[in-house]
């Protein structure tokens, strides 16, 4: 029992950071490359664009919730079990969600480097 | 040529990814610190929760950590996703390697092992293109240039080894 609720914990943390990250890098493919716009019109038209995009105040909710459901697993279950898997599990749902709802080509290339930078995450902080 | 340029990620734009790797490791480190100094923060007690703002380590981790933001929705401004992230989990390595050289602490084999493998990962996605897919700006029409420039990037993004930076096209 005390494993399931440790692993919806886990689960819900990653859904969340998913959802974060995949709104927050469609928000900031549609404010448009900050360099560029830098360039041209300053910074107070990346602040304007960016605070007037409401896929940026989604995000910046989902992340929110993300750290509050974090807070909550780590009381669930042990920080050496569920701060790592969490994290490492992250990796491979962005992988996923980044190939389905941002349409990014996903190669061997990149699978390969989230299959890595997840085994080493887990490696890491286990 | 223009192609090649658009894909390159410049100096600055590696200066960006550096500060997603460097804040949010610094950030977390700074906050852990402080957050051990001030104990645990419960719901029931606010004051608790002032207390630990005002702790220097904690503010100056936040501020850390906000420039982690910054330095992350730049990135995400011009590169893919799933070429940000591994960036972003350099920071672990960053800090098994302060860990081990500045803090003197016992590394362990599985910890290299962890190390290697997420620099390994972080290689791959860096010889490839940091863009692999095109959004469409509105704001294009006073550079009559750029269109003709983003349809061939999408050329080439069709075939990711050609598009690796200092490629063929230049």
């Amino acid at each position: 029992m005390k494993h399931l609720y440790t692993w919806s914990g886990i689960l819900i943390v990653v859904f969340f950071t998913v959802v974060g990250d995949i709104v927050m890098a469609r928000a900031m493919k549609q404010v448009g490359d900050m360099h560029e716009l830098w360039r041209r019109s300053g910074l107070w038209t990346i602040v304007g664009r960016v605070l007037s995009n409401a896929n940026f105040y989604l995000g910046v909710t989902a992340m929110a919730v993300a750290f509050f459901s974090l807070l909550f697993a780590l009381s669930w279950g042990d920080v050496s079990l569920v701060a790592p898997a969490a994290a490492s599990l992250t990796v491979i749902g962005n992988s996923f969600a980044a190939k389905i709802f941002l349409h990014e080509k996903v190669d061997r290339r990149r699978w390969l480097a989230a299959t890595l930078v997840a085994a080493g995450v887990a490696l890491l902080a286990g | 040529m223009l192609c090649t340029e658009y894909f390159y990620v410049t100096f600055r734009k590696y200066l960006v990814l550096g500060g997603v790797t460097v804040f949010a490791a610094a950030g977390d480190t700074m906050l852990s610190h402080g957050m051990k100094q001030t104990g645990a923060v419960s719901i029931h007690h606010l004051q608790s929760l002032i207390a630990a703002l005002l702790n220097p380590w904690v503010a100056i981790g936040i501020l850390l950590l906000l420039a982690f933001f910054a330095a992350y929705m730049n990135a995400l401004s011009w590169a893919d996703l799933t070429y940000v992230l591994p960036a972003t989990s350099l920071g672990y390595v960053l800090l098994a390697l302060i860990a081990r050289f500045a803090l003197h602490e016992q590394v362990s084999p599985m910890r290299w092992l962890g190390i290697a493998l997420i620099s390994g990962g972080v290689g791959f996605v860096a010889g490839g293109p940091a863009l692999t897919k095109q959004h469409h700006q509105e704001e294009h029409s006073d550079f009559p240039s750029s269109r003709a420039e983003l349809k061939r990037g999408e050329a080439a993004s069709a075939d990711p080894v050609r598009a690796i930076p200092g490629g063929a096209e230049r």
